[in-house]
Order: C-alpha cells, then structure tokens, then sequence
C-alpha cells in the first residue's frame, strides 16, 4: 500500500486531479472485507481490486469485484453507473 | 562444414518471452488488449509458428544430432512461457478472496477516514457532502486499486 507522500508522486506524473487516499495501513480495505492476503511485495497484505459507486446519502448504488485481478472497470462501465445516480 | 543458423528456431523462445511480460508491462494498460489477452495470445501463436519452422529445419536430413536437442529444448521452454501465461492470466488472476461482508448494492458504504497526498485526514461523509463545480455532488466513485493500471 502507498504512503501519502508515494500517491503525491504518483498523481503528479500521472496528473491525477481527483481525491487520491493513502489506505496504508489497510483500514478501509479492510472495512470493505478487500483484503487479499499475502499478495504485496515481501508477502504484505493487499486490495483485490474493487470500485464502488456511492450515492450523497452514502448508500452503494454499484460495484465491481473483478473476478481476474487483471480486470478493472472501463470507464463507459462507469459512467453509465452514474447514470443511475439520483 | 558451416551451417546457417536456424534463426526462426531461436526468435520462438525470445517472442515467447516477450509475450509474456508485455501482458504486465504494456497491454494492461489498455482495456481493450486487458479484458482478454487476446495480443499476448496471438504473440505466442506467432512464436510457434516460428518455433514449427525452426523444428522442421533443425530435424532436416543432414542436420547434427546436436541441432536435434536444441530445438527439441527450446520447444519445451516456448511451451513452458506459453503455459506459464495462460496460468497467469488466467487460472492465478482468479485466485481472490471471497469478500462476503464486502458492501452491496442498496446497503450503506463503511464510513473511513484516509490521508490524502498532502497528509490531511479525508472522510468518506467529507466527500459525500462537498460540493463539485459549486453543486451539490452526486455521489463518490471509490476505486480500491492495486498495481498501476
């Protein structure tokens, strides 16, 4: 998991504009039962990978847990997930 | 007597390899080649139709026996890197957690608190209540990520 100071990088080179968190010590992925045990670098604890879309009253209207860790959402996938946003 | 060398036998092995790091280093990125490794897959049936080539010269009348154990190694390695991805890409990727008490659909998203890139604790009700573009936001798109791409 990156330190703050690694995803300020990461967003620089990047050109990351949107909210970025550092989850380092694995307490949202853990909230969100994300875990993947034993998959970092060195046998560290990790995230499968995962996207939620949460409405303003905080309720999960959808999600995404791939099934191949390779997998992530497209963004079309996404923004028509919006879409459903009220 | 000198022989030429059998160049599409030793191009098999290094298109083998090739195919199966540009998967994690170049075709991840893009989801159209991601989704499904449909070009590593076509780089490796590539490979070994070279590799058939190189077979065929390296068991060719009037070849050393010594060409005969090359080749004959270097069809178990291209073979090995193809089976190597395919367990990769597709029998490995799949081993994940079961995440059963991950939030469904309609239930209420964990509430946390994270540090942005300039150290500041962030909440999730933070992101749910500021406002975008001077309007109220809509909701928060929560993307766990894992490896760059």
């Amino acid at each position: 998991m990156d330190t703050p100071e690694e995803s300020r990088d990461l967003c620089r080179k990047a050109g990351y504009t949107f909210t970025f968190l550092s989850d380092s010590n694995l307490d949202a992925i853990r909230r969100y039962d994300l875990v993947h045990a034993g998959q970092g670098t060195g046998g560290r604890d990790i995230a499968r990978p995962a996207e939620f879309l949460i409405d303003s009253s905080g309720i999960v209207r959808w999600r995404m847990l791939t099934e191949n860790y390779w997998v992530r959402a497209r963004p079309e996938q996404i923004l028509e997930a919006a879409k459903t946003l009220p | 007597m000198m022989r030429k060398t059998n160049w599409p036998l030793w191009l098999a092995p290094v298109i083998c390899v090739f195919a199966l790091i540009s998967y994690p280093l170049l075709f991840v990125n893009w989801a159209a080649t991601r989704d499904f490794p449909w070009a590593n897959i076509a780089l490796f049936v590539i490979a070994d139709l070279f590799l058939v080539l190189g077979i065929r010269r390296a068991f060719a009348p009037g070849r050393r026996w010594f060409s005969k154990i090359v080749a004959s190694v270097i069809a178990a390695i291209s073979a090995l890197l193809f089976a190597a991805f395919i367990f990769v890409a597709f029998v490995a990727a799949r081993w994940l957690p079961p995440s059963t008490r991950a939030p469904q659909v309609s239930q209420k998203a964990p509430e946390f608190t994270l540090k942005d890139t300039s150290d500041k604790p962030v909440a999730l009700a933070e992101l749910l209540s500021q406002p975008v573009n001077s309007r109220p936001a809509r909701g928060v798109l929560l993307i766990f990520y894992r490896g760059y791409w």
